[in-house]
């Protein structure tokens, strides 16, 4: 059926990992100077940054709500993003993109602590090879939280799929463009809850809830690496700072 | 300094030093015992967080002590705004925050007849205000009409995260007390993060780093200690400067 084979006798994948494998992630919190908050997310070979502003006041101003905050989002890929030159600016694909990103978020902050506000996310795709909406999305949620955004959860995103008759987790560029179904999504992981989920391509009942399940465990790790983002953002400065008050007071006693 | 004070300042801050758990949004804070305070919320009888921030538990409640944020003002707060505005008969001043705040002429210490606004204060000029009122959708108001409350003159201000102006404060004021003398600097403190600093402009200098030292190790520990070594240090080498 497909004239490349993506998955090989041994049971690996084009780029070595076994089904249940994520790609390598990197995760850095608070990148970005003049941004409220902001966060790089490394993906396998992609390469996303998150900047949130805000709560800040609404503008145009018939868009403010006196009941809650707004959550809008920017999901932006750049030119030289991929392979082949990107035309600028929003398309179809990334203003539907936006738009469910915002949705996810919106559902994990508290809105009405901020009436009459809004809530800017922009994630900028710096380079792109498949997953790029999750990554965006856990960058964001990342840039969210350390611009001290209130909110029940961090959000953890990974896009599950069906390859040569088999479901695997984290597609790659060549596995989401000759595979069979690529399944992104994203959870709360300490209810369980479904933010995001869109699918395409075709798999049947017992696959789909074999990914779902992948998803989930994979949504775990991730969201381990986005808590230890933070903590580590926060953890250096203070080692440093104890450790220079330590080094002033041995150099004043000489 | 002398060694017994020194001793007596590790004492003081090793029984005043809090756990320092850093906490994000969703980690578990409690689970029936403590009862929920700011930065957290309850699902399922539980306390989670819902900031970044560290955790503290004082008088049975949990609480998260964020470390960024935007100001939300609250009434009662002493700021510094800036007028960015003007109506006729009210001023729009910035006070650091996602709510702009009207300030009504009948705020004010003075007469001002109607459409006279621009008289008394200008576009660009800084106060020294209060918060009279914010309600359920964060309108706020403020007033000039209290003691103490009035244009600031001359001097110049400074920005920091809202969070750490109660360090910059001090315990009872300790930390700002101990910058304005040996700095001989006027320095008001907003509640929304906006410093307000006026004197011999090398003294202003050394004061603006010294709030920056707080400011970025607001959570370290001999902060107090630190600051004052610091600026002990480059006053006395300021004057031997003056004094060549």
């Amino acid at each position: 059926m497909e004239a490349i084979r993506l998955i090989d006798e041994n049971g690996l994948r084009v780029d070595g990992r076994k089904v249940d494998e994520l790609r390598p992630i990197r995760i850095e919190a608070g990148v970005l100077k003049r941004a409220d908050g902001s966060a790089y997310v490394e993906w396998g070979k992609n390469k996303v940054i998150a900047a949130v502003y805000g709560p800040r006041e609404c503008h145009p101003r018939h868009l403010q709500d006196p009941s809650k905050a707004l959550v809008q989002c920017r999901y932006n890929m750049i030119a030289f993003s991929v392979m082949e030159r990107k035309r600028p600016g929003p398309d179809r694909r990334s203003v539907e993109i936006s738009k469910i990103i915002a949705e996810a978020l919106e559902y994990v902050i508290f809105t009405e602590y901020f009436p009459r506000t809004s809530i800017d996310i922009y994630i900028e795709i710096l380079q792109a090879n498949a997953g790029t909406r999750c990554a965006g999305l856990t960058a964001a949620s990342v840039a969210l939280a350390d611009a001290g955004v209130p909110m029940k959860d961090l959000v953890p995103a990974v896009a599950v799929g069906k390859v040569d008759n088999q479901v695997v987790l984290d597609l790659s560029k060549e596995e989401d463009n000759h595979g069979q179904a690529d399944l992104p999504m994203a959870i709360i992981p300490r209810t369980g809850e479904v933010l995001l989920m869109q699918m395409d391509g075709h798999m049947t009942i017992e696959e789909f809830n074999k990914a779902i399940d992948l998803g989930y465990k994979a949504c775990e790790k991730i969201y381990q690496l986005q808590k230890d983002a933070l903590r580590r953002r926060y953890a250096v400065e203070e080692i440093e700072a104890f450790e220079e008050g330590q080094h002033a007071q041995s150099t004043m006693e000489e | 300094m002398k060694e017994s004070e020194r001793d007596f300042n590790k004492e003081k801050e090793s029984l005043a030093k809090p756990i320092r758990e850093i906490v994000v949004p969703g980690d578990l804070l409690d689970s029936g015992r403590l009862k929920p305070g700011d930065g957290t919320y309850v699902s399922d009888g539980k306390i989670y967080a819902s900031q970044l921030g560290i955790k503290s538990i004082k008088s049975n409640f949990v609480n998260v002590i964020p470390l960024g944020g935007p100001y939300i003002p609250s009434p009662g707060d002493t700021v510094i705004g800036k007028i960015v505005d003007i109506g006729p008969s009210n001023w729009l001043v910035d006070i650091n925050s996602p709510y702009p705040a009207p300030l009504h002429v009948t705020e004010v210490p003075w007469k001002v007849e109607f459409g006279d606004t621009a008289r008394y204060l200008n576009v660009g000029d800084t106060i020294l205000a209060k918060v009279l009122l914010v309600d359920e959708t964060k309108r706020v108001q403020v007033t000039m009409k209290e003691q103490g409350l009035r244009k600031l003159q001359g001097g110049q201000v400074i920005d920091i995260s809202h969070s750490k102006v109660p360090r910059v404060i001090g315990k009872g004021g300790s930390m700002i007390q101990m910058i304005k003398s040996l700095t001989n600097c006027r320095i008001f403190v907003g509640q929304n993060g906006r410093i307000w600093l006026d004197g011999d402009i090398e003294n202003i200098v050394y004061a603006i780093r010294a709030i920056k030292m707080i400011e970025e190790g607001a959570q370290t520990l001999r902060l107090t200690e630190r600051v004052k070594e610091y600026l002990e240090s480059m006053v006395r080498s300021g004057m031997n400067g003056k004094q060549q």
